[in-house]
């Protein structure tokens, strides 16, 4: 069991402050990764669950269901979630793409993250003139 | 004797685990994504006969199904590290752990519900 037993701690360089840490644009992003990752459990999960019993149980459900959804507060989480998809998976296709070794240098992973950031805005916001 | 160890609330070796878990179910929910994605285009959009239609495949039932369980997983995966990150009191982590699990499960279970319309 030598795996179960470590040394006392040193203390180690953790700075976890949100509110006071810079981030660079990659961290940033990553960030945004996580962040887009626990609204997604929080209200993201339930309400697809919601969206999809409403919508396949009968004609006027579906139809109460997109009148629901139809309300611009509504569109708006809506909006947000599609966001947080869109945002957090291809975040997540970079993360793999830096796993397999493709676009690690500072320059590309720079590039790499603008290209998520701005690419998740355009797809919501074709989302969001399609909605209204 | 004086015990100059400390013990840490981890375990062991779910690192690699975890990290390949969460790898896994990424490329699976990716490829529903790209699957639904498909269909709306090929449909052009979806009113609810098509989307039922669609919806009453037990090819894409079982595919649905597959991909919120990845999701589920994914998300303990994900949920859990931000936990480990910011929650410090162990007590409050791991209630807060066991919380998850159980919000998981629950969705598991209403998932199976919804598919397969039970009451």
């Amino acid at each position: 069991m030598s795996g179960s037993t470590r040394p006392v701690a040193k203390p180690r360089p953790v700075y976890l402050n949100l509110i006071a840490i810079r981030l660079p644009f990659p961290g940033f992003v990553s960030f945004l990764h996580r962040f887009s990752g626990a609204v997604m459990f929080l209200v993201g999960i339930p309400v697809l669950l919601w969206a999809v019993q409403s919508s396949v149980a009968s004609p006027a459900r579906f139809d109460e269901f997109k009148a629901l959804v139809a309300h611009p507060l509504a569109k708006l989480v809506v909006l947000g979630l599609v966001w947080a998809y869109v945002h957090h998976l291809l975040a997540g296709v970079r993360h793999l793409a830096l796993d397999l070794h493709v676009g690690t240098d500072l320059k590309a992973a720079r590039h790499s993250s603008t290209v998520v950031f701005v690419v998740a805005l355009a797809l919501t916001a074709i989302v969001g003139i399609r909605l209204w | 004797m004086v015990n100059l160890v400390q013990k840490h609330a981890v375990g062991a070796h779910y690192g690699l685990r975890d990290w390949l878990a969460q790898r896994v179910t990424a490329v699976v929910m990716i490829g529903y994504t790209l699957l639904v994605a498909a269909i709306v285009l090929w449909h052009g959009g979806l009113d609810h006969a098509t989307w039922q239609a669609v919806y009453a495949n037990p090819a894409f039932k079982l595919a649905t199904f597959l991909f919120m369980v990845a999701l589920f997983w994914h998300a303990w995966v994900g949920v859990r590290n931000i936990l480990m990150d910011y929650v410090k009191p162990v007590g409050v982590r791991l209630a807060l752990q066991a919380a998850v699990i159980a919000a998981l499960i629950a969705y598991t279970g209403w998932t199976i519900q919804v598919l397969w319309a039970l009451q």
